[in-house]
């Protein structure tokens, strides 16, 4: 099967780069499943899990912040941050979740809620990509 | 003259003095090649970044409040200095610039506000009554992209909410170890992302839902990008001059210890000089 070489990058450094067969991930629309020779596409990602594929086996990785675009030969996510499962730290995950759930409750200024939603949501999507990995 | 063992101390204080100096260029020099592998590392990205979004502005029918100008009511200025001194020039270089600019282009405070990254800037703004909307210090010396996105998401949010009309960078751009030099950037509006000539007709995207619609996710993204980018640029620049400040005080400090060794030596002669005399003297009166 023809694979694609996709490559994930963030401000602090490349994350990852390899060929896969197939990519999906959660774009602002909905599910968006990349396969090879796929026209020149831009798409808003999610706070997500981006899953590659390739030979059967499938690589996960936590994405926030980020974009994708598509090339017929190349794939190039841009986030701004993305970990892949195994190097998530599950302890630091939790204790963020459990920090965004607590500042979710005591209600304060607006600004704040949707700051805390957004943490509450990256530190989910780490936990749900870091449960792949065992 | 001071006596010799005044002398002796000073040398001791400068010898520790040049101990410290010393460990402090090494400390520098290794923390500059971090901070020019972490700028390195952030290539890929900007380069991306710009290309991706220089192509979707030039489609031409996407607009967006961040690409357009819009009458100049309020300069923001995002000041980036560092949280300790001794670093030779580097923190005053930028604050002069900054407050010439300032005393230059406004007549009243109603008219810029500053955003101070770094503590040397903000007690220099805070010290001289300047407007500051918001304050980061403490940045590490190896920031992260996380370290700097709120200060720089909300930067971006003052502009979209029309707080400020235009926002200016001051930094120090790093040219090399032994040189760098105040920059200051418009980074809002973003006037002046035009694609590289040539490759613009080969990838002509798609857009998932629309160009509007990726413009309003990817701009506040490019913007907070050129931030860090400028941030790495900045603290390279701060450990290259601390490490230049720290060899310069390194070899004052040899030169100050030579200069004593030699003053030193020459009392101590003189001293024993004067002994032989008085002995010689002293002989001589008994013999006679």
């Amino acid at each position: 099967m023809s694979t694609v070489t996709t490559s994930i990058v963030t401000p602090d450094g490349p994350v990852l780069e390899a060929d896969y067969e197939m990519v999906s991930c959660t774009a602002e629309n909905g599910e968006l499943g990349i396969l090879p020779g796929h026209i020149p596409l831009v798409a808003p990602l999610k706070v997500s899990s981006v899953r590659l594929q390739i030979k059967g086996r499938t690589d996960y990785v936590a994405v926030s912040g980020g974009f994708l675009e598509v090339r017929p030969d190349r794939i190039t996510i841009l986030a701004q941050t993305a970990e892949s499962a195994a190097d998530i730290d599950v302890d630091r995950a939790e204790q963020a979740k459990k920090r965004a759930e607590k500042r979710l409750q005591d209600k304060q200024a607006n600004l704040d809620q949707i700051r805390a939603e957004q943490a509450l949501n990256r530190a989910i999507n780490r936990l749900e990509v870091a449960s792949h990995s065992r | 003259m001071a006596s010799l063992r005044d002398i002796q101390s000073k040398i001791n204080s400068t010898k520790k003095t040049k101990q410290i100096t010393n460990a402090m260029q090494m400390v520098s020099a290794s923390k500059l090649t971090r901070a020019e592998q972490n700028a390195k590392a952030f290539v890929p990205y900007s380069e991306k970044m710009q290309e991706v979004v220089s192509q979707i502005a030039a489609s031409g029918d996407a607009t967006h409040p961040m690409l357009q100008t819009r009458a100049v009511k309020k300069t923001g200025y995002l000041v980036i200095t560092a949280d300790r001194g001794l670093a030779g020039g580097y923190n005053n270089n930028v604050i002069r610039e900054v407050y010439r600019t300032i005393q230059h282009q406004h007549t009243s405070t109603d008219e810029y506000t500053v955003i101070a990254a770094g503590r040397f800037g903000r007690d220099f703004f805070k010290k001289n009554n300047l407007p500051i909307a918001k304050e980061i210090i403490g940045l590490p010396d190896q920031p992260d992209f996380a370290d700097i996105k709120q200060i720089a998401s909300e930067a971006v949010e003052m502009f979209l909410e029309e707080e400020i009309d235009e926002l200016v960078l001051f930094y120090n751009h790093f040219n090399s170890a032994i040189s760098q030099e105040v920059t200051s950037q418009k980074l809002l509006p973003l006037t002046d992302i035009t694609p590289e000539s040539g490759r613009s007709v080969q990838s002509m995207y798609e857009f998932e839902p629309d160009a509007e619609g990726i413009l309003k996710v990817l701009l506040p993204q490019y913007a907070e990008s050129l931030i860090y980018g400028a941030l790495l640029d900045a603290k390279a620049s701060e450990h290259a001059a601390r490490m230049t400040a720290m060899r310069a005080a390194t070899d004052n400090a040899n030169e100050r210890i030579d200069d004593l060794t030699l003053t030193f030596n020459r009392a101590r002669q003189a001293a024993i000089t004067q002994e032989i005399s008085e002995i010689v003297g002293g002989a001589a009166a008994l013999q006679s």
